[in-house]
């Protein structure tokens, strides 16, 4: 696998509508009013705009996550920890069959200047693609006025637990972050710490669902809680993943409140397997060898596990670890 | 609009639904509020498995053993309400072996270090260090972040929906 050593370029602007456009590599970046064009050379393909800007934030914050975040069924980049794959085609059999599939390897940092660079220069004031569609603007129609808050968030992540003296501190009214609308029925107190003398600050508990409820933004996670490499990440998710990710290693749900539909597909083909709704309580593993998106009709709480063990994707890959989690014997 | 937060109870919760061109052992999909119903008090069932981590779901029914751990532990209550109790312990009483809680003979004779109460949708540090035990006066379920160790039940076959049919 060669890495090459691209950066972004940008390669023209377009005066009807006043978008630019953008090359990283062989691929080219173009949008108009309502969609955002890809091209490589071998073949091009369209993704609508919003769900195309969506994903392209998301990427960003999520350091490109674990494994395959697919755009939609066509483009979308692969994480190898340090170097990114950018591919269009490579895990579609109509794409492959035609022989217009085409991949190319970046360093991490040069596709993610990349994807900022677009998303800066393609969402304009008043449309948040991390928020949920019923809370945020458009972006369809010609560039507006330059957003000048941050357009990126990236995780919320304890190192060991979320509001520890000295750890990421949990949402709260007072740094002006709201409970969301579709939590306002929900009961909120806070658990009760009674520490003795002596061993005031090592005794610690949060209200984790006032955390997720105070969350602005949607399918964005946060680390609440490390035990070693096992993560407990929260998030709140509100109408559709914008991205369909491909697991490089088992991950698990817990529904926390309300349901989540999820399509299953092959993870290599995409051809679809099925689907799962989970509803609150429900637990449900995502093995390593599937992709996923979910689709939330009301805002929901989940809990993810992951296990974030070094090289772990790498004993997936060489089969040494089975792409599901549990040995029923 | 108003909305309407669904959440589960060991009395009330519905379960969601598998339908899939699969093994369906691959996705473990459970409940926890079943599981902990059909579970006995404070036994530790593992819903989740990710290599040596696990989580697992205890139904909290009055006083627990008490339990210690090689490593922070963490404890999310889904439904009623617990109270962890927290007791210091000497650098050779912590367990030294590789991970997951064990369970004491009784409870440690170190120093009290408090309690926590908690209630629905809080989460709770069980640190290193100390022994810890959960009382309930009325059954509740907890989610327990953790390791996998000696007191880590593990009955997939029981808990888990292996037929593609409604959860």
């Amino acid at each position: 696998m060669s890495v090459l050593d691209a950066t972004v370029k940008k390669v023209g602007t377009d005066e009807s509508t006043g978008y630019s456009s953008f090359q990283l590599g062989s691929f080219t970046f173009t949008r108009d009013e309502y969609f955002a064009h890809v091209t490589w050379p071998k073949g091009s393909h369209i993704i609508e705009i919003d769900r195309f800007l969506r994903a392209m934030v998301r990427d960003i914050g999520w350091g490109f996550f674990y494994g395959w975040i697919f755009f939609d069924d066509i483009f979308g980049t692969t994480n190898h920890y340090g170097t990114v794959d950018v591919f269009a085609g490579s895990y579609d059999k109509g794409c492959k069959d035609a022989g217009i599939d085409f991949l190319e390897t970046f360093k991490a940092e040069a596709v993610s200047e990349a994807f900022e660079t677009i998303a800066k220069d393609w969402i304009s004031e008043g449309y948040d693609p991390l928020n949920a569609p019923l809370e945020t603007g458009t972006p369809i129609g010609p560039k507006g006025k330059e957003r000048t808050d941050p357009l990126l968030r990236a995780f919320i992540a304890a190192e060991r637990m979320l509001g520890l003296e000295g750890d990421t501190p949990t949402r709260s009214e007072e740094a002006g972050q709201k409970i969301n609308r579709a939590f306002a029925d929900l009961e909120m107190d806070e658990p009760e710490v009674e520490c003795e003398e002596g061993f005031e600050g090592q005794l610690h508990a949060i209200n984790l669902f006032d955390h997720i409820a105070r969350s602005d933004v949607t399918w964005n996670p946060s680390i609440s809680a490390v035990t070693r490499a096992n993560i407990c990440c929260v998030t709140s998710e509100e109408h559709m993943l914008p991205v369909i990710h491909g697991n490089d290693r088992n991950e698990w749900f817990i529904q926390l409140t309300d349901e989540i539909h999820w399509n299953i597909a092959d993870k290599n083909s995409g051809a679809p397997r099925g689907r799962i709704v989970m509803k609150a309580g429900d637990v449900c593993a995502m093995p390593a060898d599937i992709r996923h998106q979910g689709f939330a009709p009301k805002r929901s709480m989940l809990m993810v596990m992951e296990n974030g063990t070094p090289d772990l994707e790498k004993r997936y890959a060489s089969g040494e670890l089975k792409p599901y989690p549990v040995d029923f014997g | 609009m108003a909305y309407k937060t669904r959440t589960g109870s060991l009395d009330s919760y519905d379960k969601g639904l598998i339908e899939l061109n699969d093994d369906l052992r691959k996705y473990a999909f459970s409940n926890i509020f079943e599981v902990a119903g059909n579970a006995q008090p404070f036994e530790r069932v593992a819903v989740v498995q990710n290599l040596e981590y696990v989580a697992e779901v205890v139904r909290s029914e009055g006083e627990s053993p008490w339990y210690a751990a090689p490593h922070d532990e963490f404890a999310i209550v889904m439904d009623g309400e617990v109270t962890f109790h927290f007791v210091k312990l000497e650098d050779d009483q912590v367990p030294g072996h590789e991970g997951g809680a064990i369970r004491l003979g009784a409870k440690p004779n170190g120093p009290n270090m408090g309690r926590v109460k908690a209630r629905r949708g809080h989460q709770v540090l069980l640190p290193q260090g100390a022994a810890y035990q959960l009382v309930s006066a009325k059954p509740s379920v907890a989610i327990l972040q953790t390791v996998d160790g000696p007191e880590t039940v593990k009955k997939w076959d029981e808990i888990c929906v292996l037929k593609g049919e409604q959860a």
